[in-house]
């Protein structure tokens, strides 16, 4: 009994799995369109990531002559942290069997891990773009990642669990409460999600040589294959955090393990919060101005006073 | 039941023993340099593992006691080798281990005489910091911390002939005495005045202190620690003394001489008093909070390696600091199986940092012999021509940026889990403080994943920063033994934590009664508390990692295709690239010192846009050194001249000085 | 959680008050520090309103439509115009950098959380917490006040500081009479009548809204 409630547990998570990565650039495109619209253009169309990274990794790999393992590694490390990072998550069901081996602490830790690993490569070649976007990219997440963690604080205080599981269902199936240090929480992630996801006020996704990119400077040498994986494991990263978001703040709909019956609701419960958050996070970054680099301390230092005051109000109101 | 059965203690005294005598002998045989290199320095590292070994065995045993027939009248010396001292004498052994072994091909370079008394003090240092930890009374222990200071600073000044080495010894030797004093003052509170046998920790141990004069002794041992453990204001020292040494030595002190001060700290606040209060935890998790803020601070803004590492092991002793004054406010409430989970993540902590610390310094010593250069914004590139510093330096700095799987991340997930379990301690003003500390703690984690790239990045990554880089040479064989095995130590602490935490349990139940236990029965999850509270599984995290990075890379040839061509560096097509354009040392941690800014004190000399020969120079000091250390050097300095106003040279003055006193002496006592 | 849905909607809008001062703390813009007032103000009717429905008090109705009339639409209108008189849009300037603001602004809640404690105590266990947040809103606005170079940020930030008062008299002691909420908004609005009078003589005399020009009258 034990051993199919773990197998059904298992083929769960690879369905999940497999459907976050198969599901990512479909938001990053379903993102880029609602950007053209509000812009006043056609757009590309929803399917423009797929085409993108079928072409890239057709392509021959153009590796710079002083390039060492570690830069040809780095995709596939950061790959495979954000495939782990959305097997963690309680996407479409609650209980995977592998959310037990990493909590969100180790969450946050797979971030980080991706992010040392994509700064380091950055800096393999030794052109300036490369150490500068390292730099602004690690000054971006010394702020950021405490200020995740201390979003994932609050929320794992009220659920007394660090497990994303069980936060989930402290929210979602017990009596409905409203939280006030969850406030100051929703409002930290969101800057976060913009920060570390390379959005318009901090960084701008859609354009390079800027003089004030950050993640595009950091990949600016990989080509074909490796760009490919990159740019498919932002695509992960940008699901992964809406996921966290839906998780920690509006975790309804979620399945339970074995629950069949559920699945089909708990997708479509999926794509209605994608199709929303991805219009919203378009409309957000219609309506902001980039920041000047400066700036971006200021922004991210803000997110984690707001993150750390989440945390205080719990401690205070008792909620 | 003829044959003697031998202890753990019998085993530690034998290692100690002949670690005075490899000293020894080597500095007779000063003229056989190989002799002292490949024979000496490995057996002594075969003794470390030896040490070790016991020191595992010990761990399970019950205490045992030895008193020697030497010592003071009526204070013979006592050793005792408990689980606390055992887990100590582990992380000394192991990490020495290490460190010994690349000693053997570190220091082949060395002059013959310098050598050999090199080598003794080696030894002696090793001696002494394992009779720290097994001595049980305060005279053994002021003894042994003594010729651990003397040892150091002998080994600190090797290179005597440089001012500013001696000038850092010089520093490290009157802090170090400066808390040594305040440990003695401490043990003098402790004993009570109960006569000289008193001043065994047993008797200790059996006094009952008032709050008030626990305060004290806990107060002194407090600063007497934290002058040898670099807690602020006490740091200065450690980023001075720390470059200064030999990297081996470097690699000693800062991962296992650090150590013996939390292990003195540890020893003292939970063992030998009985009496705690919630102020002193408060107080201990503040400095802590301070210390590991600023170090990692620092570090963020150095240019020299040496110096960094020095001040990311400052950093390193704050999150202990915080760790054991969350042990201490737990405790007080009551709270035993937290205070077990704090005191865990200490200890786990600090066996983490003995091995990724002596291994990262260690490693800037392979680099020191390779280029000649300490300043990172002259080094880059050397992944490419030290292949095996790099690959073992990366484990090194994952881990000590706390990422997972790595060993670092396990001690900080144990810290942030005893921090989430707080909530409820009857204190309203801890309550608060709790929140702002966690934040602080990962601010500081974060901080240091920034640092570590720097250090990383400047070092092994990029272009070569100057031309006599491409002649770099990799580590020789022992070398390469000393760091594998440092490197190897990172990761299996990092994927064994449900093996090391039953081990630490040996020590919780020996000092606060309970164990930490783990809830699940398997090896795979560690769960402090509760599997519903928080479970981490490093080798399923390790094998998901690996294992989606091999299929996708399998899968990415097989439908695709794994052409790969070489060609020059793009970089949006600006052609005349070279090594001096990337990022040094200064600007990768320029938005640190921006940021920071009022906390450091910035000397900066920017050319003129006209200077045909633009020179920069960019110094950023410590602002404690000049509000706290000047002044009371200052203050020194006036009083020995009112000193000297008494002091005239002619000797019948002094005589009347004399005369004088003896008169008064005997008109008043 | 036992605690009722109005209750807990109460702790909410605090918490979102609370939220509103941080924000105004970080806000560089004038235009955006008066839209957050007005958007103070509307939580404040909205907290009203809801203490008014939980404890059936009537009058507290009267009190929201005042505080909807007055510092949602009136205030933010009047100062609207004034800076549109006035001509100033550009960013505020701090004296502090707002990271360090922030800071001292999370002591601020402690401290004024400690301070609470004690009073809280006294009170039912609903508005526990409460009396907290609206004195930490209030020190904070005073914050604001202290850090910004600009008069009308200063205006909005005594504003401001009218209303954490305001909340602390509605959500803890559940209102006060109706005729002192009437004196007390009067008050305000002639308030900032005035303040916008001093406006036009500031810049007049000095050519600018930067108070640290009134420096120079210490010398005559």
């Amino acid at each position: 009994m034990d051993n199919i409630n773990l197998a059904l547990a298992v083929v769960f998570q690879l369905c999940q799995s497999l459907l976050v990565v198969a599901l990512a650039p479909l938001l990053t495109g379903w993102v880029g369109q609602c950007r053209a619209w509000l812009q006043n253009r056609s757009g590309p169309g929803l399917l423009q990531p797929y085409r993108t990274l079928h072409k890239l990794f057709l392509k021959e790999a153009l590796l710079a002559d002083n390039a060492s393992p570690l830069f040809r590694a780095t995709p596939y490390i950061l790959f495979g942290c954000m495939w782990l990072a959305a097997a963690i998550i309680p996407i479409i069901a609650v209980d995977l069997p592998f959310s037990q081996a990493a909590d969100v602490i180790a969450l946050v830790g797979v971030f980080a891990l991706a992010r040392v690993f994509i700064a380091l490569a950055a800096m393999d070649i030794g052109t300036s773009f490369g150490s500068m976007g390292a730099r602004r990219e690690m000054l971006v997440s010394f702020l950021a990642e405490p200020a995740l963690l201390m979003v994932f604080f609050t929320s794992s205080l009220i659920s007394q669990s660090t497990q994303l599981p069980h936060i989930v269902e402290t929210f979602s199936h017990h009596a409905f409460v409203l939280y006030p240090s969850l406030a100051f929480a929703s409002i930290a992630f969101l800057m976060i999600l913009l920060a570390e996801n390379a959005r318009i006020p901090v960084d701008n996704p859609a354009t390079h040589l800027e003089l004030t990119m950050i993640h595009e400077a950091m990949i600016l040498e990989y080509s074909a294959r490796h760009l490919a994986l990159i740019e498919w494991a932002s695509s992960l990263k940008l699901f992964a955090y809406m996921t966290i978001g839906f998780a920690l703040f509006f975790p309804y709909g979620i399945a339970e393990v074995g629950n069949w019956g559920a699945l089909p609701l708990a997708i479509v419960a999926l794509l209605l919060k994608l199709t929303a958050a991805g219009a919203g996070l378009a409309g957000l970054e219609a309506m902001l101005a980039k920041m000047r680099i400066f700036r971006v301390p200021e922004f991210l230092g803000t997110a984690f006073l707001l993150a750390v005051l989440g945390l205080l109000i719990h401690f205070l109101l008792g909620a | 039941m003829d044959e003697i059965s031998i202890l753990p203690i019998d085993v530690v005294g034998g290692v100690i023993l002949l670690w005075i005598a490899l000293g020894l002998f080597g500095l007779a045989l000063y003229r056989h340099k190989s002799l002292i290199c490949n024979v000496v320095f490995p057996f002594g590292a075969a003794l470390s593992l030896l040490l070790a070994a016991t020191g595992l065995w010990a761990l399970g045993e019950s205490a045992d006691i030895a008193v020697l027939p030497l010592g003071l009248p009526d204070l013979p010396l006592h050793l005792r080798l408990d689980p606390l001292s055992a887990f100590f004498l582990i992380l000394l052994g192991a990490a020495s281990f290490g460190v010994s072994l690349y000693s053997a091909g570190y220091f082949k370079s060395m002059k013959g005489r310098v050598l050999g008394l090199l080598c003794l003090e080696y030894h002696l240092f090793l001696a002494s910091m394992a009779l720290v930890l097994l001595a049980d009374d305060a005279y053994m222990f002021m003894v042994a911390w003594e010729s651990m200071a003397l040892s150091s600073y002998f080994l600190v000044t090797t290179d005597h002939k440089i001012p500013d080495i001696r000038r850092a010894g010089f520093l490290y030797l009157l802090i170090a005495h400066v808390g040594a004093i305040s440990i003695l003052l401490s043990f003098g509170v402790m004993q009570a005045g109960h006569g000289i046998a008193a001043y065994t920790f047993d008797a200790m141990r059996a006094n009952s202190l008032s709050s008030f004069w626990s305060s004290l002794a806990f107060l002194l041992a407090l600063f007497g620690f934290g002058a040898k453990a670099g807690v602020l204001p006490m740091h200065v020292w450690l980023p001075e003394a720390h470059p200064a040494a030999p990297s081996p030595v470097s690699a000693l002190m800062s991962g296992v001489m650090l150590k013996t001060a939390i292990y003195g700290l540890i020893r003292i606040t939970f063992d030998l008093l009985d009496v705690h209060l919630w102020w002193w935890g408060v107080l201990v998790l503040a400095l802590g909070l301070l210390t590991a803020i600023f170090g990692v601070m620092f570090a963020a803004v150095q240019g020299d390696m040496k110096r960094l590492l020095a001040y990311s092991s400052i950093e390193n002793i704050g999150l202990l600091l915080v760790g054991i004054g969350l042990v201490i406010i737990f405790h007080v409430y009551g709270k035993n199986a937290l205070a077990a989970l704090a005191l865990t993540a200490t200890l786990y902590h600090s066996i983490n940092h003995a091995f990724f610390k002596s291994l990262l310094f260690i490693g800037t010593g392979s680099i020191l012999h390779a280029t000649g250069e300490r300043n990172m914004g002259h080094l880059g590139g050397l992944i490419r021509r030290m292949p095996w510093v790099a690959a073992t330096l990366l484990i090194g700095v994952l881990s000590i940026a706390g990422l997972p799987p790595f060993n670092g991340f396990i001690s900080e997930w144990l810290l942030l889990q005893a921090f989430l379990l707080s909530p409820g301690l009857p204190n309203s003003h801890i309550n608060m403080l709790i929140p702002v500390a966690a934040a602080v703690i990962a601010l500081a984690a974060a901080l240091a994943a920034y640092v570590m790239v720097k250090f990383y990045g400047i070092i092994f990554l990029g272009q070569y920063r100057e031309p006599g880089l491409e002649h770099a040479h990799d580590a020789g064989g022992w070398e390469r033994a000393g760091l594998v095995w440092l490197a190897a130590g990172c990761v299996a602490l990092g994927l064994a934590p449900v093996y090391v935490v039953q081990k630490l349990d040996m020590v919780t139940k020996m000092l606060l009664g309970q164990g930490l236990g783990n809830s699940t029965s398997g090896w795979l999850f560690i769960a402090p508390v509760d599997i519903e509270r928080a479970s981490y599984s490093p080798v399923y995290f390790l094998l998901a990692v690996v294992g989606v990075m091999l299929v996708t890379a399998w899968v990415v040839h097989r439908y695709y295709h794994g052409r790969v061509r070489r060609v020059p560096a793009w970089d949006c097509g600006f052609p005349a690239q070279n090594g001096r354009m990337q990022d040094t040392a200064e600007g990768f941690g320029q938005p640190i010192r921006r940021l920071f800014e009022p906390f450091f004190k910035i000397e900066r000399e920017v050319p003129s846009p006209f200077d045909a020969q633009p020179r920069y120079h960019g110094q950023t000091d410590d602002q404690i050194w000049f509000f706290l250390y000047l002044p009371i050097k200052q203050l020194t300095v006036r009083l020995s001249a009112w000193t000297s106003l008494i002091q005239h040279g002619r000797i019948h003055v002094y005589l009347l000085y004399t005369f004088v006193t003896l008169i008064v002496l005997l008109a008043f006592v | 959680m036992s605690l009722t849905l109005s209750t807990q909607i109460i702790n909410l809008l605090a918490a979102i008050l609370l939220l509103i001062a941080f924000a105004m703390i970080s806000q560089r813009r004038i235009l955006s520090l008066i839209n957050l007032f007005a958007l103070q103000g509307l939580i404040l009717t909205v907290s009203t309103c809801v203490v008014a429905y939980s404890t059936a008090q009537h009058h507290l109705y009267y009190s929201a439509a005042l505080t909807l009339l007055l510092k949602v639409l009136m205030l933010p209108w009047l100062l609207h115009r004034l800076i549109r008189k006035l001509n100033i849009k550009w960013d505020v300037e701090t004296l502090i950098n707002i990271p360090t603001t922030m800071l001292a602004g999370i002591a601020l809640v402690i401290f004024s959380f400690d301070l609470a404690a004690p009073i809280s105590q006294l009170t039912d266990s609903v508005t526990r917490g409460l009396i907290g947040i609206a004195l930490a809103s209030v020190l904070l606005s005073l914050l604001m006040m202290l850090t910004r170079r600009k008069a009308v940020s200063q205006v909005v930030g005594f504003l401001s500081l009218e209303n954490g008062l305001f909340f602390a008299a509605t959500s803890a002691t559940h209102g006060m009479p109706l005729v002192v909420e009437l004196g007390i908004a009067l008050d305000v609005l002639v308030a900032t009548f005035i303040f916008g009078i001093f406006f036009f003589q500031i810049r007049e005399t000095f050519d600018s809204l930067d108070i640290s020009h009134m420096e120079t009258l210490k010398d005559d």
